[in-house]
Parts: structure tokens; C-alpha cells; sequence
């Protein structure tokens, strides 16, 4: 059916009156002691369609609501309509600013539903790519992080240094950010011939880069004032609220998923989990800045690893499709091809649960199949969205300018967090 | 021809009004900071090294609609962001021109759902159309360039009224 | 410090609440135990407060609609919510399971074992209309405010716009004012 024009497309925007927020603000608000302040889905420095009713006395922030769902578009709902090889598209685009992270968890879901294997050469380029998106995904950070704070060369510098990677992203996969490159079974195609010295380049170039950033903020003056001591959180707080990644190893707690549950091979790297003490956004920056490095150090075990020749995808053709070269002179090979572009494969009625830790946190994706060909829920819990229902907890007794730094420092993505 | 030629090298200019107007108008837009998802992030590109919109004039980004007279719907417009940005549009004041950039604000996108608004054409008037999920940032210059030739062949009689 | 010697949370669960287990199954190396859903913030507070066990993080709460709904001893009822729990001191995870009816589906909330449950159930009690007695705040999330309806049940249609031939271009450019090509 034709969808009606959006109802309130030219009404208020909030007609409600100040008894809606009853219980949800303190008592002091409704009086008019405390100001209520919108800082609304349009702001430069919320990092996407993120409202935020503030209340304020004086300058100090009492409580704030987070409003999400400005950018809600369903890709949940969506799956369920779409076979599981052609649902993996829409994933990418959920946590924008590290696409290949949602894939990885939505694969390593299917994968697992359906018993179906992962060839070693293709866990090792995997790997590869989730630490260059790694990279590319703290680069944003760290540019929008800076920005927001008033160093805005810094910006221009990361940005810089992403161009590198997507250049690198678009030499696999043809598209620069939402490449869908990683299917079930493994990868979409074999990496090309001038993949392995353009990543090699790009370990040089990137290494003495780091040392840069560091150099610019970490023993910076302004930078010291304005993030030391500033959104602390607790460690039991942090494990109480859901948080995870670098927020929650910023606060002491050492709880990294590729070191505790690990997947696709990251048992075989050697690197550490940098820790910080105590939970202030300098020391969320500080393991973030860290983390980089240990990315570098995985990419280049990695790159030594990998043989340049072997199966890039599971060759199981009940669940793949086969290589056009086999179209051919295979019969069988013609009827798979088939049978999983038109349909797609069956997985069985049983719900799975898998994660992985993406740039922001831990990613994971719940799957229940039907037995059919489409699934019949999938759910991802994203960090974004535990970390924003803790912003009340965390911003409490802070400055507005504070409010801006505990965002940027928090790492959220508004795709991640409304899906 | 004209006053030039009879009187010579006097640093004289002449044109039409309408060639003047045009060209302070393109000369330097400003566009209002509104990225809405992945398609921002492709704009933040342009505008950082590499690709760099300052170069067309749009240096830099308002956040009041006031004071911008373009916006680029950059991203998925969901039902619940429809009237925000309906009212940022009515916020703009004239002269304002809109391009709809990437495939979910000119139709609807990958997704044909329940949330979200198929297409940004529903709510306000577009300008420029440009396609691609998301678009590169040359395809996102191209746009812009395309909105600039068009904004050369507007006439007096469309907008003074 | 001591740490305690790791108990079987199966084991553990069947001696202590015997009555509030409906059943049990082992899927690709995953426990799930399927309990009474009156029971379930009990059984929060033993598994998150008992040495042996310390399942201290919730890492997820998924709601699943089994639509069309015949009752069987899995299934007993149309929605089932899964929590999945995570032990960090013995590195393990859980999967609790509770079944709510399709008629008026509640389930009491574990915000005061976790309060990181608070937006994972509102948002369930957004998009799928299960209802959580004893959340503090029972507004929407991520769909508007005027909004009727549960997006995420199975029985709700998708909402897509129909293809655009030239039978039905006038009721589409009904929708889209603005959509003239002689702009």
C-alpha cells in the first residue's frame, strides 16, 4: 500500500506540558528552580540526531533525558524479509563509521546457526580488515573528539590518514564505507594482487602518526584541564549500566571479547589490553590512543601470516555460492547457484547469540531461524545504545561544557545506537 | 563594448544584474550542519583534506539555519526526524536551495519501511539529486557544481517578486 | 582473596527454585534454561549474588514473536524474552528464557539486579508491546511519540511503499508534494 504522508509533518514539535515529565526530572524543575534546556536533534557536537533535555541549575547539569529514535529505520524488521546472504548489505549500515564490525557480527552469527566453517586464510584477512576498521573508526573519533573541543586541526589530520584505509576498503570491495565484504563462510572475493603492499605502505606511514596525535594532546595543557577528572565513572557503576570496550576498560576492568572469548583466530596475536585508572575521559582518550597501536601491532603479525594463495570462502556449496569459472562445466555448480541467489539456504528454528568487540564496545547479534530461508528475529545490542541510557548516571554534576567532552569521549554513534 | 570600449582601460566591469547576483551567490554558500547518518560522514570527508569543499566556497558549516542558505540532507530522514526537518527549512530564509544526497534522501534508499521517509522530496522542495550510498565525495562535489550552474541560469523574474 | 570454586548454574538452579524451571536445551555449545517469568527476578539476584556463579553483566535482553503460535512444551506461549548474562570472574555466559502470553504479555523487570536492563526493556516495550511491571518509565523509545502500534511483532506488515508503474503514479505523487521535475 502507499504509505500517508508523515501525521505531524508541519505540527509543533512537542505539545506536551511539564507534567509528562514527572518523576522522569527531579521536583526542583517543576517549580522552575531548575532550567530545562533542549539541546536538540539538530547540534553540532552530538555526534548524529541525539536530543538531550537537559536540566541546568545554573550551570551545572542535575539530570539529562536522552530522546533517541531520530534515526530508528527499523533494519531489524527489515532482515526478517531478506534471505541471510542478502541481509548482510544492510548491516553495514547500522554502526556506520566501522561497517565491517556489524558484518563480522552478523556473519559469525549465521556461521554459527548453521555449523557452517571458515577456511583459516580467511579468518586472517578478517582479522585484517577489523583492524584497519578499527583504525579508521578511532580516526573519526579522535577528529570529531578534538574538533569538538577546539583542535580542529586535528581533525583535518585524522581525516587524513582515513583516506588511506578507505583506499585500501575500496580495493577489496569496490565501495569505500558499506562494502559488505565479509559473508557467511567467509569473504565476497580474494583480496587483489596490490592489497599487500598497499597495507605493508600504510603500517610505515601510520606508526610515526600516532607518536604525532600524541604529541599534539596528550601532555597538552587545555587538553589536560578539560578531560581530567571529568565524567568519572566507577567500575561497578560501569559493569552495572552494560558498559563495554574502552569505556569500561578506561575505568580499570579488564574485559576485552578478543582476549576473553576470542574469535576468528585472535588467540594466535599477541598484544595487549591497555587500561586505564581512573575512568575520566583522559583515560577513556589514553586506551583509545593505545588501542591504536595494539592494532598496528596485530595488522603486522597478520600480514605475516596471511598466504598469499588458499580459499578465501567456505567452498560447503549447500550454504556458498560456487565461482562463475564452475558454472561451466558443473551441473551441480549450476543448480546451487541457483537454488541460493533465488531462495537462499535453510537455517534451522534455533536462536544463537554471538559478539565481538567493535570500535565502540561489544557488538552482538541475536539470531533466531524459522527453518526457512529468512530469519525470524534478529536483535543487535550495540554498545551506543547502553553507553547513551547511562548519560544521566555519568554527566551528573558537570557543566554543559563537560556534557560535550563525556559525548565525544563516550564514543557514540547514533546509527549504532536506533538501528 | 559599452562604456569600456568607448573610454578604455578604466577598471570597469559590466554585466547583467542577474550575472552579478548569480555569481555572489554561488561564490560563497554556506551549507547548514546537518548530517543525519553514513552520508555525513562522506560529507566530513569532503569538507576535511583530500577532497576540499572550501575550494567551491563553502568553507565553513553554520549550525543556525538563520545564517546557512543550503542544506544538504545528508542520510536517512526516519518519520520521527520529518517535522525537525521540516522546521529547519522553514527556518532558512530566502535564498535557500536543498540537495538531497545519497539514496535514502532522494528516495527512500535500501530501505522500504515502516520508518523511514521514503524519500526527503515528501517534506520540502530538492534542488539537486545525488545518488549513491554513500556517494563519493567527487560525486558529492559534481552536486554541488551542478547546483551552481543551476543557480547561474535563475532569472530576476523568478525571485523578485 | 579466595575465589571460589565455579558451580554448575544448572545444577544450582534446580536445587534452589525446582518449580520455576519449564525446561532446558543445549544448541551449538549454548545453555539456555527457559523459566516461569514470576520467578525470574529471583532467579536474577541468586545467579548474580552467589559465589560460584557471579553472572555479573547483562549483556542483552531479545524479545522473539513466535507468530502463527501452536503451544508446545518449548513454546508455551506467543513472545518469549531472552536474557543473556555473562560471568567475567569464570568467563561464561547464560541464556534465561521466559515465555509471556499473547493476550497481555508482562513480565516483572530486573532493573534493581541490573539497571542496564532499563532501556533494553523499554525498547521492547516499544517495538514488540511486552510490558514490564515495575519500570519506572513506560514512555516510548525509539519510535514517536503518537505512534500505535508494535513495530516489531510478525503480524505487523512492513510498511513499504508500492512499486511506481504509471497505474498508480497519481496516488504516489499525491505523497510528494514537492516531487515536480520542474523545479
Amino acid at each position: 500500500m502507499a504509505t500517508p504522508p508523515p501525521a505531524n509533518a508541519t505540527k509543533a514539535l512537542w505539545e506536551g506540558s511539564l507534567e509528562e515529565l514527572r518523576g522522569l526530572v527531579s521536583n526542583r524543575a517543576m517549580t522552575g528552580e531548575t532550567m530545562l534546556l533542549n539541546m536538540g536533534p539538530h547540534h553540532p557536537s552530538t555526534h548524529g540526531v541525539l536530543r538531550l533535555l537537559l536540566e541546568l541549575d545554573g550551570e551545572e547539569i542535575v539530570t539529562c533525558l536522552p530522546d533517541i529514535g531520530y534515526l530508528h529505520t527499523g533494519i531489524e524488521k527489515n532482515i526478517e524479509d531478506k534471505s541471510y546472504e542478502k541481509a548482510v548489505p544492510l548491516t553495514d549500515r547500522m554502526d556506520y563509521l566501522s561497517p565491517m564490525s556489524n558484518n563480522m557480527a552478523f556473519c559469525m552469527a549465521v556461521e554459527k546457526l548453521v555449523a557452517l566453517d571458515v577456511p583459516e586464510r580467511a579468518q586472517i584477512i578478517r582479522v585484517i580488515c577489523l583492524e584497519l576498521s578499527r583504525i579508521a573508526s578511532h580516526m573519526v573519533w579522535l577528529g570529531t573528539h578534538a574538533l569538538d573541543m577546539g583542535a580542529m586541526s586535528v581533525f583535518l589530520y585524522c581525516f587524513r590518514e582515513r583516506e588511506f584505509i578507505l583506499r585500501i576498503f575500496e580495493m577489496l570491495s569496490g565501495q569505500r564505507m558499506m562494502g559488505s565484504y565479509i559473508r557467511p563462510g567467509g569473504l565476497w572475493r580474494d583480496v587483489p594482487a596490490e592489497f599487500y603492499g598497499a597495507v605493508n605502505q600504510f603500517l610505515e606511514y601510520f606508526q610515526p602518526k600516532i607518536d604525532d596525535y600524541e604529541s599534539i594532546l596528550t601532555n597538552n595543557p587545555i587538553w589536560l584541564d578539560r578531560t581530567q577528572g571529568v565524567g568519572v565513572i566507577e567500575p561497578d557503576v560501569a559493569l552495572a549500566w552494560g558498559m563495554t570496550g574502552a569505556v569500561l576498560r578506561g575505568s580499570g576492568v579488564n574485559w576485552d571479547i578478543r582476549k576473553a572469548m576470542p574469535y576468528s583466530g585472535y588467540e594466535t596475536y599477541d598484544f595487549e589490553v591497555p587500561l586505564g585508572e581512573h575512568g575520566d575521559v583522559y583515560d577513556r582518550f589514553y586506551v583509545r590512543i593505545q588501542e591504536l597501536r595494539q592494532s598496528v601491532k596485530i595488522l603486522q603479525q597478520a600480514m605475516k601470516k596471511l598466504p598469499k594463495k588458499g580459499p578465501f570462502r567456505s567452498s560447503n556449496r549447500k550454504f556458498v555460492p560456487p565461482p562463475r569459472s564452475e558454472l561451466g562445466s558443473s551441473m551441480e555448480a549450476v543448480i546451487h547457484h541457483f537454488k541460493l541467489w533465488t531462495q537462499g539456504f535453510d537455517a534451522p528454528d534455533e536462536e544463537v547469540y554471538v559478539s565481538i568487540e567493535s570500535p565502540r564496545g561489544e557488538m552482538a547479534c541475536y539470531l533466531h531461524g524459522t527453518g526457512g530461508q529468512k530469519p525470524r528475529r534478529v536483535h543487535f545490542k550495540t554498545p551506543s545504545f547502553m553507553h547513551i541510557s547511562s548519560l544521566p548516571v555519568v554527566s551528573e554534576g558537570y557543566l554543559i561544557a563537560d556534557m560535550i567532552a563525556i559525548i565525544g569521549s563516550v564514543d557514540i554513534v547514533l546509527g549504532d545506537c536506533d538501528r | 563594448m559599452g562604456i569600456s570600449s568607448k573610454l578604455g582601460n578604466l577598471g570597469l566591469v559590466t554585466t547583467t544584474l542577474e550575472t552579478a547576483v548569480n555569481w555572489g551567490r554561488t561564490g560563497a554558500m554556506w551549507p547548514l550542519l546537518f548530517g543525519l547518518a553514513c552520508c555525513a560522514i562522506e560529507m566530513m570527508s569532503t569538507q576535511a583534506s583530500d577532497y576540499d569543499m572550501s575550494r567551491f566556497g563553502m568553507e565553513l558549516n553554520r549550525a543556525s539555519p538563520r545564517q546557512s542558505d543550503l542544506i544538504i540532507v545528508a542520510g536517512r530522514v526516519t518519520r520521527k526526524m520529518a517535522p525537525v526537518v521540516r522546521q529547519l527549512y522553514d527556518q532558512m530564509a530566502d535564498p535557500k536551495w536543498v540537495i538531497a544526497m545519497g539514496d535514502c534522501a532522494s528516495c527512500g534508499g535500501v530501505y522500504n519501511n515502516y520508518a523511514v521517509v521514503q524519500g526527503v522530496d515528501e517534506i520540502i522542495p530538492v534542488d539537486v539529486y545525488i545518488a549513491g550510498c554513500p556517494p563519493r565525495p567527487e560525486q558529492l562535489i559534481h552536486g554541488v557544481l551542478t547546483l551552481h550552474e543551476k543557480i547561474k541560469t535563475e532569472r530576476i523574474r523568478n525571485w523578485a517578486s | 582473596m579466595q575465589i571460589a570454586p565455579a558451580l554448575d548454574p544448572l545444577q544450582s538452579l534446580q536445587e534452589k527454585f525446582p518449580e520455576a524451571i519449564v525446561f532446558i536445551k543445549t544448541f551449538r555449545e549454548e545453555l539456555t534454561i527457559v523459566v516461569q517469568p514470576n520467578a525470574i527476578l529471583e532467579i536474577m539476584t541468586y545467579l548474580r549474588n552467589t559465589p560460584g556463579l557471579v553472572y555479573n553483566f547483562l549483556s542483552d535482553i531479545s524479545s522473539v514473536d513466535y507468530y502463527p503460535h501452536t503451544p508446545s512444551e518449548e513454546r508455551p506461549e506467543r513472545y518469549g524474552v531472552s536474557y543473556h548474562i555473562y560471568s567475567m570472574l569464570y568467563n561464561r555466559r547464560l541464556r534465561i528464557k521466559v515465555f509471556a502470553a499473547e493476550d497481555e504479555p508482562v513480565i516483572p523487570t530486573i532493573i534493581s539486579v541490573y539497571p542496564g536492563a532499563n532501556w533494553l526493556e523499554r525498547e521492547i516495550l516499544d517495538l514488540m508491546g511486552i510490558r514490564f511491571e515495575g519500570h519506572p518509565d513506560q514512555r516510548r523509545l525509539l519510535m514517536p511519540d503518537d505512534w500505535n502500534g508494535h513495530p516489531a511483532r510478525r503480524d505487523v506488515p512492513m510498511g513499504k511503499e508500492m512499486v511506481q508503474f504509471s497505474f498508480n503514479v497519481e496516488d504516489i505523487m499525491k505523497h510528494k508534494p514537492h516531487a515536480s521535475s520542474s523545479n
